[in-house]
C-alpha cells in the first residue's frame, strides 16, 4: 500500500470531503422541507392531497436514485431545465430523501397518542394550535433518531453524484486513479473520510436525541 | 325552532358506526349547577354519549345544547371549526388517561390553553394556573413534569388543565378507571369539591359510591339506551329494571 502517496493526494481529498459535506447539508435540508411538506400530505384531510403524498413517496422510493439523478441531470434540458451538476445533485438527492424522510415524519407524527390531540381540541385549541404546540414538539423529538437513519443514508448517496461529475469524494477518487492507478488507495481514502463524516453525524445525532429526549 | 330552557340539552342522539348502532335515540338534560352519573358495563355507549357532548365522537344524528346554542351545529368546515373550538372551550373534559402534554412542565400544561385562547398576559395565565393548581393540591409541583407524579397527581393537573378554561360544564370519562386503588380518593376529593362550588358536571363512572355520594341524578345505560334514570338512591340502591339490577349485581360481585 502506497502510504506516501496518500499523504501526499490527501489534501485535495479533504477539499473534496467539504463538497461531500456541503452537498449532505444542502440535500438534507431540502430533504427535510420536501419531508415535513410530504408528511403533511400524507396526513391531510383532503384525499387528494393524501393521494399526491403517496405517489411522491412511490416515485421517488419506487425508481433507483441514480435514474432520478440522470433523468434531472441529462434529461433536464429537453424539458427545459438547465442546472448545473451540483444543483441537479442537490436537488435530485433532496428530493429522493425526502421522499424517505416523508415516510419517517409521517411515522412519527402518528406514534403521538390520540389522547394528545384530543386533550388539545378539548380545550379548544384549532387544529393548527393542536398540531404546532402539542404534537409537533412531541413528534419532533422523536425523530431525532429515525432521521439520524435517513441522513446517514443521504450521506452515502451523495457519492451518487459522481455519475453526473460533481467534484466531491467519490469523484475525486475516480479522477486520482485516472492519473496514479492506485485504486486501492484512492478509494480507501475516500472510504475513510466518508466514515469519519458518518461517524461524526451519528455522535451529533446521538447527542441532540439525549439533549430533547423528555426526562 | 324548539325552545331550550335547559342547560345540556341531548335530543335524539344517535351514533352508529356502519350497521353497528352504539346510541339510540338517547335525550338528556341537565340543569345547571346538577351532577349527572353514567353508568353501564364498557360497551354500553356511556363514553361515546359523554364525547358526543363536546363533538369528541360526533354523532350521527340528534343535538346537543349548551347554554342554548346547539354544539353540533351543521356548518361548512371552516365556520364549524370556529363554532366548536369556541366551544370546547366552555366543556372542560377530564380522561381516563390523564392526557397531559408530557413535554410540558405541570404549569405549562395548566397555563398553555388560557395563554392562547384568551386575551390574557404570559403573566396573567402562569398566575391563573398557579391559582388553579393550587385549588386541586398541586401548586407544590408546578415546575414538574408529568412523568414525575403519580397517577392521581396527572389527573389533578389534568382537571386543573381543563378548569383555567373557566368551563361552563365538566366531563369526566372514567378519570379514576385508570388509577390505583390508592390513588383514587384524591381525585374524588377535587370532584367533591367542585361539587361544592356547584359545578356542572356530567361523570361517566364506575365507582358506585362515589356516583351515589356526589350524582344528583344517575344513567344507567345499555346497548345503546338509558335503561334507567333518576336519583342515586333510587337507581344504584332499588332499581327498577332488571338489567339494571343484573348489572349493579355484577359489579358488586366483581369489586368483592
Amino acid at each position: 500500500m502506497d502510504i506516501e502517496l496518500m499523504l501526499k493526494v490527501y489534501p485535495f481529498f479533504l477539499k473534496a470531503a467539504w463538497i461531500t459535506i456541503l452537498l449532505s447539508v444542502l440535500t438534507a435540508g431540502l430533504g427535510l422541507i420536501c419531508g415535513i411538506l410530504g408528511a403533511s400530505a400524507r396526513l391531510s384531510r383532503f384525499s387528494i392531497v393524501r393521494f399526491l403524498g403517496a405517489a411522491y413517496v412511490s416515485v421517488f422510493r419506487g425508481t433507483p436514485a441514480l435514474i432520478q439523478l440522470f433523468i434531472l441531470y441529462f434529461g433536464g434540458p429537453q424539458i427545459g431545465i438547465q442546472l448545473d451538476a451540483f444543483e441537479a445533485g442537490v436537488i435530485g438527492l433532496g428530493i429522493n430523501a425526502g421522499a424517505y424522510m416523508t415516510e419517517t415524519i409521517r411515522g412519527g407524527i402518528i406514534s403521538i397518542d390520540r389522547g394528545q390531540r384530543e386533550a388539545a381540541r378539548t380545550l379548544g385549541l384549532s387544529r393548527w394550535q393542536t398540531t404546532y404546540k402539542v404534537i409537533l414538539p412531541q413528534a419532533a423529538r422523536l425523530l431525532v433518531r429515525p432521521l439520524g437513519v435517513n441522513l446517514n443514508m443521504l450521506i452515502k448517496a451523495t457519492a451518487l453524484v459522481a455519475a453526473i461529475s460533481v467534484i466531491e469524494l467519490t469523484y475525486t477518487a475516480q479522477r486520482y486513479i485516472g492519473s496514479t492507478y492506485k485504486p486501492f488507495e484512492m478509494f480507501l481514502l475516500a472510504g475513510v473520510l466518508y466514515m469519519i463524516i458518518i461517524y461524526a453525524t451519528g455522535r451529533g445525532v446521538a447527542w441532540l436525541d439525549r439533549k430533547v429526549r423528555i426526562n | 325552532m324548539t325552545e331550550h330552557t335547559h342547560f345540556v340539552e341531548i335530543r335524539h342522539a344517535q351514533k352508529s358506526y356502519g350497521a353497528l348502532e352504539v346510541l339510540k335515540d338517547i335525550s338528556l338534560n341537565v340543569e345547571r349547577g346538577q351532577i349527572v352519573g353514567i353508568i353501564g358495563s364498557s360497551g354500553s355507549g356511556k363514553s361515546t354519549l359523554l364525547r358526543a357532548i363536546n363533538d369528541l365522537d360526533p354523532l350521527t344524528g340528534g343535538e346537543v345544547w349548551l347554554d342554548g346554542i346547539q354544539v353540533n351545529k351543521s356548518l361548512p368546515h371552516r365556520q364549524y371549526e370556529k363554532h366548536i373550538n369556541a366551544m370546547r372551550q366552555q366543556i372542560g373534559m377530564v380522561f381516563q388517561h390523564f392526557n397531559l402534554f408530557p413535554h410540558m412542565t405541570v404549569r405549562e400544561n395548566v397555563a398553555m390553553a388560557p395563554k392562547l385562547l384568551k386575551e390574557i398576559s404570559k403573566e396573567e395565565a402562569n398566575q391563573l394556573a398557579a391559582e388553579q393548581l393550587d385549588h386541586v393540591g398541586m401548586l407544590e409541583r408546578i415546575d414538574y413534569y408529568p412523568s414525575q407524579l403519580s397517577g392521581g397527581q396527572k389527573q389533578r393537573v389534568a382537571i386543573a388543565r381543563a378548569l383555567a378554561m373557566k368551563p361552563k360544564l365538566m366531563l369526566f370519562d372514567e378519570a379514576t378507571s385508570a388509577l390505583d386503588p390508592e390513588l383514587v380518593e384524591e381525585v374524588n376529593q377535587v370532584m367533591k369539591k367542585l361539587a361544592e362550588e356547584h359545578m356542572t358536571m356530567i361523570i361517566v363512572t364506575h365507582e358506585m359510591d362515589f356516583a351515589a355520594s356526589v350524582c344528583d341524578r344517575v344513567l344507567f345505560m345499555d346497548k345503546g339506551v338509558v335503561v334507567e334514570e333518576g336519583p342515586p338512591e333510587v337507581v344504584l340502591e332499588n332499581p327498577s329494571q332488571k338489567r339494571t339490577r343484573e348489572f349493579l349485581r355484577k359489579h358488586i360481585e366483581g369489586a368483592s
